[in-house]
């Protein structure tokens, strides 16, 4: 298993407030790792650092190191408009611009200035069929983003990130506003997804955790708890609170 | 005793309806007299020949093209510099002392009478960098006077675009100018037009400022550097030194049903281009 990202003793600040205490983790390139625990566990947070949109938060303090591939992507000097096309992001909320849903994906492909027509139509289709939405769009393409539900919308956003043709995919709970059925096509793409990409997916559900991913890592108030293979994690986890969180005692 | 809650809803709504209705009532009274007492000395003829006589008789073709003029080229000028700094103010700058300073001398800028800023039109544009009374040093006059109103307007406007299409936009890869360009103008764009839809109303309607500054030159004017007068100015003198009331109206009209006009044009290509967008 080849490594893709890696943060060493990596911890962060808001203010004073510690969110994130010496994390140690290394996420396996072609696999689905999911982030898992309570809120304000932190999870959210180390996948702002991985996209850099924590740069849009205020009063940060970073220690430690955080590399994609082994280069280094919390320095100053980092190409951050760079990184975010090699690393796409889908947040928890649907969050669809406000035009049609041929639009919606070809934004970022024509930002990074793809204008040809064909070209264009082409990496639309692609990434809708990917992310399991061609099916209920292909003939309406053309018709606002907005009117698509929730559930349309959320794989909509997936498929504006595939657009990118990113190397890493961060999903940011992205099946906490859906119900099972969109849930489940989005877990049927990411299965799909993870031969051509790195995927880390965020939930507070452990059962997705438990289904979706091959390897999972459990977070509590800021400290990576324990860290393996999703199997192993979830039937025969070696520290207590990793089991009392996965059986629902607490989180 | 207790009076009926109903009752108390019923009257409140009432009262809070007659208000509405006066309000709108008045507008339709102004607009109504205007049409009466204009409509019979106004025609296309009217609007397409030259004043004689001071404006006694013939038309009004020069007020009308110095009024295109001067509110074109003060919305030229108004226009980009105001959506510049509304952009800066909301997108580029964080909310600091400096900021605070901008944001006051812009509300200052909105509270100035507009003879004072004909006074230093007149002082400034036309005596001192000796432009004279003509077309430009009106514009100039007039950008100053409109710009806190774009300024403003357009603030609010970008400011009520989700902060979320913002972080979307970042995460596909865009830069904070093609954020700003491609989907911060264009939500907000509604609410840009509306503050320059109000300057155009700001600038048709002015008379003090811009006789001081484009003078009040009855002949059409060919350059920028030419003197002119507005409808409004038209108006104004027509009304003011008793010359023709009935022409005065008929001014008036064509003033008010332009405004009319440049509103639904510029509404209905909004919503043609907005409809992109949404």
């Amino acid at each position: 298993m080849e490594s893709k990202i890696r943060a060493e003793n990596l911890s962060l600040w808001f203010g004073d407030a510690p969110v994130l205490k010496g994390i140690d983790l290394e996420i396996y390139k072609n696999m689905i790792t999911g982030l898992m625990g309570p809120a304000g566990s932190g999870k959210s947070t180390l996948i702002s650092l991985i996209n850099r949109m924590i740069d849009f938060e205020d009063k940060v303090k970073i220690q430690g190191s955080l590399s994609i591939d082994g280069e280094d992507i919390l320095g100053k000097s980092v190409d951050v408009v760079g990184l975010r096309r090699r690393v796409g992001t889908v947040f928890a909320v649907p969050l669809p611009l406000p035009r049609s849903i041929f639009e919606n994906i070809a934004y970022g492909p024509r930002l990074k200035g793809i204008t040809k027509k064909t070209d264009l139509q082409d990496i639309v289709e692609a990434s809708l069929k990917k992310a399991v939405l061609w099916e209920e769009v292909y003939d309406r393409q053309q018709t606002s983003a907005l009117k698509l539900s929730g559930g349309q919308q959320q794989r909509l956003c997936l498929a504006r990130t595939l657009a990118l043709q990113p190397e890493i995919i961060l999903l940011d709970e992205p099946c906490s506003g859906l119900d099972p059925i969109s849930t489940a096509k989005i877990e049927e793409a990411l299965n799909e997804l993870k031969k051509d990409f790195t995927i880390i997916l965020v939930s507070n559900n452990t059962k997705q955790i438990a289904r979706a991913t091959d390897f999972s890592a459990f977070f509590y108030m800021g400290e990576l708890v324990e860290f393996g293979a999703t199997d192993k994690i979830f039937t025969n986890p070696s520290i207590k609170r990793t089991e009392d969180y996965i059986q629902g005692k607490f989180g | 005793m207790r009076i009926n809650p109903r009752l108390i809803d019923k009257l409140v709504s009432r009262t809070l309806s007659m208000q509405a209705y006066f309000t709108v009532g008045i507008l339709v009274i102004i607009v109504f007299i205007i049409f009466v007492k204009g409509i019979s000395n106004c025609g296309l003829s009217f609007m397409l020949t030259y004043p004689e006589d001071m404006g006694r008789h013939g038309g009004i073709f020069p007020a009308i093209i110095g009024t295109l003029f001067l509110v074109a080229l003060s919305i030229l000028f108004a226009t980009p510099l105001g959506i510049g700094t509304a952009i800066y103010l909301t997108e580029y700058t964080k909310e600091s002392r400096f900021t605070s300073i901008i944001r006051f001398g812009v509300e200052s800028l909105a509270g100035i009478p507009s003879i004072i800023y004909g006074l230093f039109g007149f002082i400034f544009f036309v005596i001192k960098l000796g432009m004279g009374w003509s077309l430009l040093a009106g514009a100039f006059t007039m950008t100053i006077m409109i710009l806190p109103t774009i300024i403003r307007t357009s603030e609010e406007a970008i400011k009520a675009v989700p902060k979320n299409l913002r972080i979307v936009s970042h995460s596909l890869g865009a830069t904070k100018w093609e954020t700003t360009v491609k989907v911060v103008l264009p939500s907000a764009a509604p609410g840009i037009l509306t503050g320059i839809m109000l300057s155009i109303g700001r600038a048709v309607g002015e008379t003090a400022a811009v006789i001081f500054t484009m003078g009040s030159s009855l002949r059409l004017p060919t350059s920028l550097m030419d003197s002119g007068r507005t409808m409004a100015v038209h108006f104004y003198i027509l009304a003011r030194e008793g010359i023709s009331m009935e022409k005065a109206y008929a001014t008036a009209l064509v003033l008010v049903v332009s405004i009319l006009a440049i509103n639904i044009l510029a509404y209905y290509t909004m919503n043609k281009v907005t409809s992109k967008y949404s």
